[in-house]
């Protein structure tokens, strides 16, 4: 039986014999990513799980060109590798940075902009995990509504984190970028498209993945494939592309599975009553409102 | 296709690399012994349908002959591909030293 997609990108492994933790989503997304990119991909890994797990001297887990940035300069330091190069004279690269949330929502977001703004020819995949997962779960500004994590943590006056996730994917989308993309590790085709079509692009490209952490996240070690599905079908996040100034669903679940049983079933969001809960499938109605609204579906 | 582990090799201050560059995909050591529990691969059933291959967090899995084939070297043990697997071809059983 063949497959598709796995015919589509190459056999061979560019990540491998990392030390991420077991089930770790992050490093499925930046495997798939160069499995897509291929051997002339170079990639850019700031302070985060990402680097810390890819590069223990002398295990170099990374086959392709990698080099660690600071945790800002992700985006500055793929500029000035793209124009390197570009100076140089090759022509078959990817400059490709694989940040995490915080490093792409909080401490990043500046030369993140900066980029998109020269209009730079590189792709930054942001691999989201909904919080500073490699200091010790530290709250980032994408960790959602609720969620327990060091900072926030749940007592019986405040449940969890007060603010809601950061809308990382519109930010980025409203710097008129030529190509912003939302994926999740569960829907892996759908990221891998996302990722090819990426690669046709020119100039800045943007794909905000999620990837869970089952450490941080309080799940099973082999959930994670299931609860990254179980976050689009709960439409607690949803599956989209902007191009040419317009954003388009590129999945829409038929029916929301129970956002309550999602939740739940995590540790993070388990001392959640049910008035928090409401909060959060609120919000996840007014967001689908917006997108009925606004994308095209 | 993975790259291979290399020779047990002490480094001394003056192996380590001063401009901080190394050659890529070095490996030394094995993930073998994280694991608590081992996938296996149950080849009746296989259809190499590929989900476990593209869902592999660390890309262990390869297919062979319409086949999976797991390396144990690097699996971890997540069991991710046992959940995955439609056919139910793959099951894990405890690990064992």
């Amino acid at each position: 039986m063949a497959n598709k997609i796995a015919d589509s990108i190459s056999r061979e492994e560019f990540f491998y014999g990392h030390k991420a933790c077991a089930g770790c989503g992050g490093s499925l997304a930046v495997r798939a990513a160069l499995k897509v990119l291929g051997p002339n991909a170079v990639s850019v890994l700031p302070a985060g799980c990402m680097s810390a797990v890819g590069f223990n001297f002398p295990q170099l887990c990374f086959s392709n060109n990698s080099i660690i940035s600071t945790f800002a300069g992700t985006a500055s330091m793929l500029t000035g590798i793209e124009a390197g190069l570009r100076a140089k004279g090759y022509k078959d690269f990817t400059a490709v940075g694989f940040a995490g949330d915080g490093g792409t929502a909080d401490i990043g977001i500046q030369a993140l902009s900066g980029a998109i703004d020269r209009n730079d020819n590189i792709i930054y995949i942001c691999y989201d995990n909904e919080a500073y997962m490699n200091t010790g779960i530290q709250k980032s500004g994408l960790t959602p509504f609720g969620a327990r994590t060091t900072t926030t943590p749940a007592g019986s006056n405040i449940h969890g984190n007060i603010r809601p996730k950061k809308n990382m994917f519109e930010i980025v989308a409203a710097h008129g970028i030529p190509y912003a993309a939302t994926a999740s590790v569960g829907y892996i085709g759908d990221f891998i498209a996302k990722v090819q079509k990426a690669s046709q692009i020119q100039g800045t490209k943007y794909i905000h993945v999620i990837a869970p952490c089952p450490t941080g996240w309080g799940v099973a070690v082999d959930e994670t494939v299931e609860i990254a599905k179980e976050v689009v079908d709960s439409g607690l996040w949803y599956l989209a592309e902007y191009e040419n100034g317009e954003y388009r669903l590129t999945h829409r679940p038929k029916e929301f599975t129970s956002a309550e049983a999602y939740l739940k079933r995590q540790g993070r969001f388990r001392h959640l009553t049910e008035d928090d809960i409401k909060v959060i499938t609120d919000s996840r109605d007014e967001k689908w409102k917006f997108i009925e609204k606004n994308f095209i579906v | 296709m993975r790259p291979y582990i290399r020779e047990k090799k002490v480094f001394g201050f003056d192996d380590v690399p001063e401009n901080t560059c190394f050659e890529a995909g070095y490996l030394v050591t094995v993930n073998s012994g994280w694991r608590s529990i081992r996938p296996v691969v149950n080849t009746d059933k296989c259809v190499g349908c590929e989900q476990c291959y593209l869902y592999c967090p660390d890309g262990v899995i390869s297919i062979k002959d319409n086949k999976a084939v797991i390396d144990y070297d690097f699996c971890k043990g997540c069991g991710i591909c046992a959940k995955i697997c439609k056919p139910g071809a793959i099951e894990t059983e405890a690990e064992r030293k």
